[in-house]
């Protein structure tokens, strides 16, 4: 397997939901370097995209092509969790670890899975509820889970969602920090301005792609109007595009412009 | 009243014998409840338990085993429900709701046209020590028995598949595999139970244990533990209680563990109580 061999490429993909088409020829591909955020408004698809990448929705037409033997670390959304479940934090992350049957998780396992949670920051909170944890924790846990697989591509719904300013911080460092690992990254996000202006590259999807590439060429006025269907304007600050969406009057900032697909 | 005269049920062999299906039935149920309680399918447990009886009652009017009957039944109605709800015009609740009442209406039409079966029906209905036979503790230790492997052998991918299955289906679970696997699972509990807490009460011991249990404790791994530990309790003291107060031995299990549910809702606090409200709200993969 070549190192510059794509991880997926989506070729011509269309989903529907019964008779309704969701995405409609969808294509472009993910390659090892990349960290990808994949924005639009509500109902642009961009959660059956990440379901079709990892092969939970099946594609009405078209193509998604895994390389062989991938492994995806998924996270997702953490609205779509249930928090009374009864797991601990370690728990979680141990779901995905393989042991024998009716055996318990081998000494080596555990002490691994210590580890992926110990270098996340969640060291000390093993055998804690998971509703006993702050929203940054939390999002940490599924981290950890996805991470404990030891992915290639790690794909994250929403990270952002229903965060503070510094816990979606937080969550952008350690992921550009995990880039920096070798890790290749793709994301779907509602948060322009707060994260997908600070991703390499940004993928704009209503229903299908509308503009693909680094957010200096991506965040353009013309390209946000077709992906967002609303007028937008895009300031430079310090260096970094900023999107304000026109609201009766004045110009606002575009922090949320929808809710997920 | 003396110690001989508290172990006087136990001199008679259809006492015996139901008291060791009520206990193991309590058990198997307070086990297969777990996942019941935290996947929201209670109401799959009550359905199923409802469309046995009209295996129960075509199997008593043709003379074939009640097992066959129904579990022939109870797989043909677990069928139906799947094949109505995949259509999308009708859900899973519409599909549960018409496919176990239309079986539970021809067991009552079965039994009205056919009175020499009524007594058997009246034990799948409420549960009767007097309808336990030596066979029924065979079928209850070899089924349970299965059960029991199944689930500690699959607990790592049954917890998966409860808490997260579109996570668990990416990381390599065979989530419909499972999930059938599952429903055969509790099928057959509900079979091998009916007859000592009948089809009316079983849906209270597949969820009465598992919630109380969730109650005390915030593991899944104890939880497993836990639930069988108190529909065993619950099991035995029904039926031994039944027999002094002289009700249905189904009715005096359910009452029993309504009691201790009360009693553990009382005594816990009120963030404890707000995990057995959430029960309602988990997303339900089946």
């Amino acid at each position: 397997m070549g190192s510059r061999e794509p991880l997926v490429v989506f070729e011509h993909v269309g989903c529907s939901y019964g008779s309704t088409n969701v995405v409609d020829d969808v294509g472009f591909r993910l390659d090892r370097s990349d960290f990808a955020g994949i924005v639009g408004p509500s109902g642009s698809g961009k959660t059956t995209v990440l379901k079709a990448l990892l092969g939970i929705v099946e594609p009405s037409y078209g193509s998604v092509h895994r390389c062989s033997d991938v492994r995806i670390g998924y996270v997702p959304q953490l609205e779509t969790i249930d928090w009374t479940f009864p797991v601990t934090v370690f728990d979680v992350v141990a779901m995905t670890v393989a042991r024998p049957r009716f055996g318990r998780l081998a000494r080596s396992e555990r002490r691994r899975i210590g580890d992926v949670l110990d270098r996340i920051g969640l060291d000390g909170l093993h055998e804690r509820h998971i509703t006993e944890l702050s929203g940054g924790q939390q999002q940490r846990v599924f981290l950890a889970r996805a991470l404990a697989r030891e992915p290639e591509l790690l794909v994250l719904d929403e990270p952002a969602s229903g965060v503070d300013v510094a816990t979606r911080h937080e969550i952008l460092h350690e992921l550009a920090d995990l880039h920096r690992s070798g890790l290749a990254i793709v994301l779907t996000t509602h948060d322009i301005n707060g994260l997908a202006a600070h991703l390499p590259r940004i993928i704009c999807l209503n229903r299908t792609v509308v503009a693909d590439g680094p957010p200096e060429q991506v965040l353009h006025p013309y390209v946000l109007e077709r992906t967002y269907g609303a007028p937008m304007e895009v300031l430079q600050h310090g260096g970094m595009p900023v999107v304000l969406e026109h609201r009766g009057h004045g110009p606002h900032i575009a922090r949320r412009p929808g809710r997920s697909a | 009243m003396t110690a001989l005269e508290l172990l006087e049920p136990f001199e008679f062999a259809f006492f015996q014998r139901g008291v060791v299906v009520a206990t193991l039935a309590g058990a198997l149920c307070g086990l297969v409840g777990v996942f019941v309680v935290l996947r929201s399918m209670s109401y799959i447990g009550h359905g199923l338990s409802h469309a046995v009886f009209g295996g129960a009652a075509v199997s008593a009017v043709l003379g074939v085993s009640f097992f066959v009957g129904a579990g022939v039944w109870g797989v043909l109605a677990a069928l139906l429900i799947g094949r109505v709800s995949a259509r999308s015009t009708v859900g899973a609740d519409a599909a549960i709701g018409v496919v176990t009442t239309a079986s539970f209406a021809i067991g009552l039409a079965i039994q009205s046209r056919s009175g020499a079966v009524s007594g058997s029906l009246d034990t799948v209905l409420f549960g009767n020590v007097l309808g336990v036979f030596r066979g029924d503790v065979f079928v209850i230790v070899v089924v349970g028995s299965a059960i029991t492997a199944f689930v500690f052998a699959y607990l790592r991918e049954l917890t998966f598949l409860t808490f997260d299955p579109e996570v668990a289906r990416t990381s390599g679970v065979r989530v419909d595999l499972l999930d059938a696997c599952f429903m055969i699972a509790l099928s057959a509990t509900v079979i091998v139970s009916v007859r000592v807490i009948g089809a009316l009460l079983i849906s209270a011991m597949l969820v009465i244990p598992a919630a109380t249990a969730r109650m005390l404790t915030d593991s899944i791994g104890r939880m497993v533990w836990l639930a069988p530990a108190l529909g065993t309790g619950f099991g035995f003291v029904g039926m031994y209680a039944s027999w002094y107060v002289d009700v249905p031995s189904g009715a005096m299990i359910t009452i029993v563990a309504a009691a201790v549910f009360g009693a553990v809702y009382l005594a816990t606090d009120v963030s404890r109580r707000r995990v057995v409200a959430a029960l309602d709200d988990h997303s339900v993969a089946a």
